[in-house]
C-alpha cells in the first residue's frame, strides 16, 4: 500500500495507525462493535468512512435496480399473462425461445452488444455513466433481461395452473364478467408465488449489477467494491460485502412478509 | 431408436464437441500464435488474414478463441470434477447417517445457498486476491453444495428400498452398502447436475475474468477478452461480440444437453 | 316413461352430445342423453366416476372448458331458449342468476384468498346493482338460512378458516344469493361425513320447499337419491340407462346396470 520502496520505520508507523498491531481477536471485536454502531472503518486511500463511502453510492445503485425491476416487470407481466392465456400458440412458442435465450445469455456480452446496436451504430443512447434518463436505459435492460426472462416463464406457469382450478370455473358459474373472472381471481391467486420469487430475484440482480455497473462505469456500490478489491483496499471490500449481504437479508425478510400478508394460508391465527 | 428426444440436444451435443476439439487442438488449428502481437493490424475488424478481426494487440481474435476454449474447458471440468466429488461424499454421508451431522452440514448447505453464487465467488476471490488458481478455488468451494444436496435427497429416498435393505441386513458393511448400491442408482441425475453445473461454471469464471478478477489480462480467457473488448468498444466492437457468442454457444449447448439427458433418465419415460 | 306431461317442464335437455378432443383423437363423453326437469321438483342423475354426470351438469352451463371440449350438439331449452346457442354474455346473464351451480369440493371451489362475504358479495353485486351495505346484509341472511350460525362473523372467515360442513353451507348460500330457479348440486353431499350429510341433505329440502325450488341433484350414492329425488336419470359411459320416476326405477328397475346399483343400498327402499 505503502508502495514497495517504503521504508521500514514507515511500515510500521501505518501498521500501528491501521491497529494492525494489536492481537487479532481485538481487532475483531473492535470491528464488530463498530458495525453495531454503523462504523464499518477507515477506507486504506481515501481515508474517509467506508460508511459515507458506500452511502455515496447508494443512490445509483438503487436507481440501477429500480430500471432493471421495472424493465423486468414490463416485459413479463403481459407476456408472462399473455402466453398462459393462449398456452402452446405463436406468442407462448416464441416468449418460450426468446426467454431460454434471455436466462442463457451473459449480461457481460449482451451489455456491449446493446451499447454496439444502441449508442455506436444508431447513436440513439449515451455509452455510458449515470445521468439522465437516456443513461439509465441501456444499464436497466443489461441488468433486468434475465429476471424478465424467467420472471415471464413463472407469471405463465403460475397462472396456467390457476385457471385450471375449481375456484376460477366456479367463479365463471357464477356469472362474473370474464375480466373480473381474470383479475380478481385468477390473477391474485397466481401471483403468490410469483411475490417470492420476485424477492429472491432481487438477490441475483445485486450479484449482476455488480457486473452491469463494470460494463456502464455505473458509479454503483458494484464498482466501488470492484475498486476496493484491486486496490486491497480491505475495509472498504469488507464493508461493501457486509452492506450487500445485509440488503439481501432484509430484502428476503422483507419478501416473507409481503408472502404472509398477501395469501391469508399462510398467516398465523 | 433414437438416443435423445429432443433435436436441440444433438445441436448441444455438436456445439460442445467442438468445443472440446478446439481445446485439445488448439496448437494445430488456431491460425496465429494467440500471444503474438502484431502492432500494425491492431483492433482491424473482420476481414482477410483474421476472419474475426485483431484485438488491441494486433493479436489474432479466431486463435485467441480457440485457445480461450481449453481455459473454459479445464476450468470448467476442473471445478466441477473436485466439487461433485466433494459434494457426493458429503451428501453420501449426510443422507445415510442423518443425525447431527446431516443437520449441520444442510445448515451450512442452507447458508450458502441462501446468498446468490456470484456474490460469494466475488467475496471468495476478493480475500484469496485475484487470479485464475483462486477462481477455480472459490468456484469449487461453492459449487460441492448443488451436488451435497442433489445426492443427500436422493440417498434418502433410495435407501430405504428394498435391495438396499437387504444388503444391509445381510451384513454388508456400510461403505459396500453405500458404493455398491445406492451410488449406481444416483449416477444418472448426478450427470444432469454436472452438465449443467459446467455451464454454472463457465459462466462465472467468464464473469469473474471479466471483471478482472480471474485471468489475467492478456490471456486469451474469453471472460478476459469480453474486459479488453469492453475497453475499445467504440472504435473495435469486433473484440466484443465473438468471445460473448462463444460463451452463449457454449453454455445454451450444456444446457440443451442437461436437458435431454435429464428427460432420458426420467423415471416417468424410461429407465431410471 | 315420464309420469306427467301437464306442466312444462322448467328445464328440458333433448339428445345432448359432448365430444371431447383427446390425444386419441375424438372422443364422445355424452351420447344423445336426454331429460326433463319439472318445476319445485327434483331431478337426481346417477352413475359411477367416469359416467358423465358431472359433464352433463357442467353442460347445462355451457361450462366445460375448451381444450378438452370439442363440441356440443342437441338443444338445452330453458325459458323457451336453447340455452347452447347462447352468446358469452347471455349466458353469464344465466349463470348465477337464474341457474345456480355447487361444486362438488368446497375447499377448491372456494377462492382460498377471498373471504366467505366477498365471494357471496361480488355475486350478489354481478347480477344486482344494489350497495355494498345491502349486499352484505343480504348475505347475512342467506348464511342463517342455510343454518350456519354467527353469520356476521363468517362473512370476514377465509375458507381455510371455517369447517367442511360449513363450507358446503356457504356454497349453497353462493349459490342461492340471486334466487335462481334451478340449482345444480355435484355431489354436494359426498365429501361430507355422514352427520353432516344428513343436515345437508335436510338442507336441500327444506330450500324445496320454502323457496320452491327445482334441482338437479349430481351423485353416485343411490341412497341419497332415494331420499330426495323424484325423477332419477342414471347414465353409464355417456349414454342414459334408465329415465324414469324414483318409484317406477326402485321397484321396477329395466336395466341389469341399474339392478345392480340398487343392490348396492343396504336394505333397499321403503
Amino acid at each position: 500500500m505503502l508502495g514497495d520502496y517504503a521504508l521500514p520505520g514507515d511500515k510500521q508507523e501505518l501498521r500501528e495507525n491501521l491497529g494492525l498491531d494489536r492481537p487479532i481477536l481485538v481487532q475483531y471485536g473492535d470491528y464488530l462493535t463498530g458495525i453495531v454502531q454503523g462504523d464499518l472503518g477507515i477506507s486504506i486511500h481515501s481515508k474517509r468512512a467506508v460508511t459515507e463511502e458506500i452511502w455515496e453510492r447508494i443512490p445509483a445503485s438503487a436507481e440501477l435496480m429500480m430500471g432493471a425491476m421495472v424493465v423486468a416487470l414490463l416485459i413479463a407481466f403481459p407476456f408472462g399473462i399473455l402466453s398462459a392465456l393462449k398456452p402452446y400458440g405463436i406468442l407462448d412458442s416464441t416468449s418460450m425461445l426468446v426467454s431460454f435465450l434471455g436466462v442463457a445469455m451473459p449480461n457481460f456480452w449482451l451489455g456491449p452488444l446493446l451499447i454496439i446496436l444502441f449508442s455506436i451504430q444508431l447513436d440513439w443512447l449515451p455509452i455510458n455513466e449515470r445521468g439522465g434518463l437516456e443513461h439509465l436505459i441501456l444499464p436497466s435492460i443489461t441488468l433486468g433481461t434475465a429476471m424478465a426472462a424467467m420472471l415471464s416463464r413463472m407469471i405463465r406457469s403460475s397462472l396456467l395452473e390457476v385457471l385450471g382450478e375449481d375456484y376460477v370455473l366456479n367463479a365463471r358459474a357464477k356469472g362474473l364478467p370474464e375480466r373480473q373472472v381474470i383479475l380478481k381471481h385468477a390473477l391474485r391467486n397466481a401471483l403468490i408465488p410469483v411475490i417470492t420469487v420476485i424477492g429472491l430475484q432481487i438477490g441475483v440482480l445485486l450479484s449482476g449489477a455488480i457486473i452491469t455497473e463494470a460494463i456502464f462505469d455505473w458509479p454503483g456500490m458494484g464498482s466501488l467494491l470492484l475498486d476496493g478489491i484491486y486496490n486491497r483496499n480491505y475495509p472498504l471490500v469488507q464493508g461493501c460485502i457486509l452492506t450487500i449481504a445485509s440488503i439481501y437479508v432484509i430484502v428476503n425478510l422483507i419478501t416473507d412478509i409481503t408472502y404472509a400478508w398477501v395469501d391469508p394460508r399462510v398467516r398465523l391465527s | 431408436m433414437t438416443m435423445f428426444r429432443n433435436k436441440w440436444t444433438y445441436l448441444g451435443l455438436v456445439i460442445i464437441i467442438l468445443f472440446i476439439l478446439c481445446a485439445i487442438l488448439a496448437p494445430w488449428i488456431a491460425p496465429e500464435d494467440p500471444y503474438k502481437i502484431n502492432l500494425v493490424q491492431e483492433l482491424a475488424p473482420p476481414g482477410e488474414g483474421h476472419i474475426m478481426g485483431r484485438d488491441i494487440n494486433g493479436s489474432d481474435i479466431l486463435s485467441r478463441l480457440i485457445y480461450g476454449a481449453r481455459i473454459s474447458i479445464t476450468i470448467g471440468l476442473v471445478v466441477v470434477l473436485i466439487s461433485s466429488f466433494v459434494g457426493i461424499l458429503l451428501g453420501l454421508i449426510s443422507g445415510y447417517y442423518g443425525g447431527w451431522i446431516d443437520l449441520l452440514l444442510m445448515r451450512l448447505v442452507d447458508i450458502l445457498l441462501a446468498f446468490p453464487g456470484l456474490l460469494l465467488a466475488i467475496a471468495l476471490v476478493a480475500v484469496l486476491g485475484p487470479s485464475i488458481t483462486n477462481v477455480v478455488i472459490a468456484l469449487t468451494a461453492l459449487g460441492w453444495v448443488s451436488f451435497a444436496r442433489l445426492v443427500r435427497g436422493q440417498v434418502i429416498s433410495v435407501k430405504e428400498r428394498e435391495y438396499v435393505l437387504a444388503a444391509k441386513t445381510s451384513g454388508q458393511s456400510d461403505i459396500r452398502v453405500m458404493v455398491l448400491h445406492i451410488l449406481p442408482n444416483i449416477v444418472s441425475t448426478v450427470i444432469v447436475q454436472a452438465t449443467f453445473n459446467i455451464a454454472g461454471v463457465i459462466i462465472s469464471e467468464s464473469s469473474l475474468s471479466f471483471l478482472g478478477l480471474g485471468a489475467p489480462p492478456g490471456t486469451p480467457s474469453w471472460g478476459a477478452m469480453l474486459s479488453e473488448g469492453k475497453q475499445v468498444i467504440l472504435d473495435a466492437p469486433h473484440v466484443s461480440f465473438f468471445p460473448g457468442l462463444a460463451i452463449l454457444l457454449v453454455v445454451l449447448a450444456f444446457n440443451f444437453v442437461g436437458d435431454g439427458l435429464r428427460d432420458k433418465f426420467d423415471p416417468k419415460t424410461g429407465r431410471e | 316413461m315420464m309420469h306427467s306431461q301437464e306442466t312444462k317442464p322448467i328445464l328440458e335437455v333433448n339428445d345432448l352430445c359432448v365430444v371431447f378432443k383427446t390425444e386419441a383423437g375424438r372422443a364422445t363423453i355424452l351420447d344423445k342423453v336426454s331429460f326433463k326437469l319439472q318445476k319445485n321438483k327434483t331431478l337426481g342423475i346417477v352413475g359411477e366416476s367416469g359416467s358423465g354426470k358431472t359433464i352433463t351438469a357442467l353442460s347445462v352451463l355451457n361450462l366445460i372448458p375448451s381444450p378438452p371440449l370439442d363440441s356440443m350438439s342437441g338443444e338445452i331449452r330453458f325459458q323457451g331458449e336453447n340455452l347452447l346457442t347462447f352468446t358469452k354474455s347471455q349466458l353469464r346473464k344465466v349463470r348465477g342468476n337464474r341457474i345456480a351451480y355447487i361444486f362438488q369440493e368446497p375447499m377448491t371451489a372456494l377462492n382460498p384468498v377471498l373471504t366467505i362475504g366477498d365471494q357471496i358479495v361480488e355475486m350478489i353485486r354481478a347480477h344486482n346493482s344494489i350497495s355494498k351495505k345491502e349486499a352484505r346484509d343480504k348475505a347475512v341472511h342467506l348464511l342463517t338460512e342455510v343454518g350456519i350460525t354467527s353469520p356476521i362473523q363468517r362473512l370476514k372467515n377465509y375458507p381455510h378458516e371455517i369447517s367442511g360442513g360449513m363450507r358446503q353451507r356457504a356454497m349453497i348460500a353462493i349459490a342461492l344469493s340471486c334466487d335462481p330457479d334451478i340449482l345444480i348440486a355435484d355431489e354436494p353431499t359426498t365429501a361430507l361425513d355422514v352427520t353432516i350429510q344428513a343436515q345437508v341433505l335436510d338442507l336441500f329440502k327444506y330450500l324445496i320447499e320454502s323457496r320452491g325450488m327445482s334441482i338437479i341433484f349430481v351423485t353416485h350414492d343411490l341412497g341419497v337419491i332415494a331420499e330426495i329425488a323424484d325423477d332419477i336419470l342414471v347414465l353409464q359411459a355417456g349414454k342414459t340407462i334408465e329415465y324414469d320416476s324414483i318409484d317406477k326405477v326402485f321397484h321396477d328397475p329395466q336395466h341389469p346396470y341399474t339392478q345392480k346399483l340398487l343392490s348396492l343400498i343396504k336394505g333397499g327402499v321403503a
